[in-house]
């Protein structure tokens, strides 16, 4: 168990150095520090200067040291427009992006498991076929045009829900803020966690429907068929089991990804989360929150991938975690 | 009144464009704690039969005719809610490869459990009492903490002695075991078959034993089936089929048995494959393979029929048994 939790933090330290690497090279490039912290009015002669200060004339390799040396100290460097340190920025608007990343988390297993299963047992009636159909156009609608279809329906014609912002939310431990203890936040959160969701879902349920179609194929079910057991049992116990080993490995990655896709989401619905502050620093040219956002999500990646790996160690009895790591 | 009789089971397949026939008007009777072998090359159609006593082909196969009466009840005409209490209870059945037919989710205790729940009124404890006492009747170390253990954690042999024991849980009437060793280590195999039997013997439990190995068939078994393409070709007393086998089908199954063929020299296979369900040739299927084949082997299909001890559908048995016994004559 030791000797592959060590094995695992050895993977995810080199991924973290492959993406600081990219921020850097990103950092490096875009934009002219310079001219955002001095203007156009400063002489050439003083620029040289300043850039001696800051080190922007030093090689590609001592810069990175410095920046990497620095982020690991939690140091991602200023916002160029809010003047706080980019990391405080970020780690504020964290909590919006991961609660609307959990609704739609729970939205995509409450329903992919059960049309799932259902789709592979009953493959043949009109609600099978339906729920196939709807995957479908699902996978191919882009989510920006789900949330504007949800917008236009269930807040400007049935006003029903609020179009945007995350509206009450508490203050917990006096860092976290969360959408999950008034009623005004439930309403808030719905609709994107649904739009949120939209993209993934159709995927879950296809992987879902496809892997217990094969389970139902296997030996061991048809064994559990000849020892007279009941459908039900075997449905749920048998197969549902043994299903959903792979979705939780292909799952857990795009858990992950989601909140890379909570930049289009966010912005649709003006969560005030990181994906939307990323899309402003961008239009800023705001180089160190850009850095910084791009550091904190790959660092979310793989946190989530090494827990979903831990967990399907843990579920799954033919993996001996203690002899993984050799 | 035997345990189990067939009459004229036909099974189908329903292919996209066509429908194939894999079992053609099977029919034969086992008594109460009677031992059968049903024996014949891959493809013959001994898997489908097997399946079919269960009511267990799935698609897209289906039990097209025939009547299967097992304790009097017809197994075609059953509902799956009347199925449900014969599977597992008094029929069990032992499939081919242990390392697939076990649920790798799931421990021993929990799929010994659940299938003595499935049919009797259990508690927990007192179905895990039952299965350690299974357990122990197939030679299982410390049935007690096999309970606990995962089917990846014990060997194949181990896995085929459980399944064993899961067959014997609710004391059944008939087993249908389905090469059962096929898949094991050689050193094993006869192990696995002499427990089998014991366990047959001793609890007075009928078999049907599926096997391409007609060694195995003459040591386990009191009669014999031999199948090929989705019929049966000879059936009688399994001492009978081995020492005068009246088919040239057999008499080439028997002249193939390594005991048959001298140190050094290859094994006499039949020449040639078995049809596949789609073209079977007109007339008697084994003909296009056969040694003996006429022209009316070629556009008859022959009957089944008594030759002395044995049933056997052949023309040309009693050619065939006449140039045998010429032949010993003059040896
Ligand atoms: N699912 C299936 N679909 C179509 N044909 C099948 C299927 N299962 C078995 N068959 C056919 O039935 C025939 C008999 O199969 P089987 O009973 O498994 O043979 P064996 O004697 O080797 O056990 C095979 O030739 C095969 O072509
Ligand atoms: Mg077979």
């Amino acid at each position: 168990m030791l000797a592959y939790l060590v094995k695992r933090v050895f993977q995810a330290i080199a991924v973290m150095f492959a993406i600081s690497l990219v921020s850097f090279a990103i950092q490096d490039n875009l934009g002219d520090p310079l001219r955002e912290l001095v203007g156009q009015s400063v002489s050439e002669e003083v620029r040289q200067e300043l850039r001696d200060e800051l080190g922007l004339n030093d090689s590609f390799v001592v810069q990175y040291l410095r920046f990497a040396g620095n982020a690991l100290q939690g140091d991602l460097g200023t916002s160029y427009f809010f003047k706080e340190p980019a990391l405080d920025v970020i780690l504020k608007k964290l909590p919006a992006t991961l609660e609307l990343v959990l609704g739609a988390t729970v939205i995509i297993i409450g329903l992919s498991v059960p049309l799932g299963v259902y789709t592979a047992i009953k493959p043949n009636t009109i609600l099978s076929r339906l729920i196939m159909g709807v995957s479908i156009v699902g996978i191919s609608v882009p989510v920006f045009l789900t949330a504007i279809l949800m917008i236009f329906l269930f807040s400007v014609e049935l006003r029903m829900f609020p179009s945007y912002g995350r509206g009450d939310v508490v203050h917990l431990f006096g860092y976290w803020s969360t959408n999950f203890l008034t009623w005004d936040g439930w309403l808030h959160i719905l609709l994107p966690s649904v739009a949120l969701a939209s993209i993934m879902l159709p995927l879950f349920v296809r992987l879902i429907r496809a892997e217990m179609m094969e389970t139902l194929q296997s030996e061991y079910v048809k064994y559990a068929r000849a020892k007279g057991i009941r459908p039900r049992r075997i449905y749920f116990v048998h197969a549902l089991k043994n299903t959903l080993l792979p979705v939780i490995t292909v799952g857990g990655v795009q858990i992950g990804t989601m909140v890379a896709y909570t930049i289009l989401t966010e912005t649709v619905f003006q969560w005030p989360g990181m994906g939307f502050m990323f899309l402003e620093a961008v239009n800023r040219v705001d180089t160190p929150l850009i850095v910084a956002y791009l550091i904190v999500v790959g660092f979310i990646f793989v946190v989530t991938n090494t827990i979903v790996d831990l967990i399907y160690g843990l579920v799954n009895p033919t993996v001996n975690l203690a002899r993984m790591g050799a | 009144m035997s345990l189990l009789s067939v009459r004229d089971l036909t099974v189908k397949f329903a292919m996209r464009d066509n429908t194939v026939t894999a079992l053609n008007q099977i029919s034969f009777d086992l008594g109460k704690g009677e031992r059968l072998g049903i024996v014949g090359e891959s493809g013959a159609g001994k898997s489908i039969t097997g399946f079919s006593l269960m009511n267990l082909i799935s698609k897209p196969g289906f039990i097209d005719n025939g009547k299967i009466l097992f304790e009097g009840q017809d197994i075609v005409q059953m509902s799956d809610a009347d199925l449900r209490t014969i599977r597992g209870n008094r029929m069990a059945m032992i499939f081919q490869d242990p390392m697939v037919t076990l649920n790798p989710v799931l421990t021993i205790g929990q799929q010994m459990v659940e299938t003595l729940q499935a049919h009797r009124d259990l508690t927990r404890q007192d179905a895990e009492k039952i299965a350690v006492m299974k357990l122990r009747e197939v030679y299982i170390p410390s049935p007690e903490d096999r309970l606990n253990q995962y089917p990846h954690e014990l060997s194949g042999g181990m896995r085929q002695r459980i399944i064993i024991a899961i067959a014997l849980l609710l004391d059944p009437q008939l087993i249908i075991a389905d090469e059962p060793t096929t898949a094991l280590d050689v050193t094993i195999q006869a192990d696995i078959m002499e427990l089998l039997l014991e366990l047959c013997q001793s609890n007075n439990v009928g078999l049907i034993l599926i096997t391409h190995d007609l060694g195995v068939v003459s040591q386990m078994t009191e009669r014999t089936l031999v199948m090929y393409a989705g019929r049966i070709i000879e059936a009688g007393r399994t001492r009978e089929i081995i020492n005068d086998p009246q088919h040239p089908y057999t008499q080439g199954l028997i002249n193939a048995l390594p005991q048959q063929t001298l140190p050094g020299h290859r094994l006499k296979q039949i020449p040639g494959n078995m049809p596949s369900l789609a073209n079977v040739p007109p007339g008697c299927p084994f003909s296009p393979r056969c040694d003996y084949a006429v022209d009316l082997c070629r556009t008859t299909l022959p009957k089944i029929v008594s030759y002395g001890q044995v049933e056997v559908a052949c023309h040309e048995v009693e050619r065939l048994h006449a140039d045998d016994a010429a032949q010993e004559q003059s040896a």
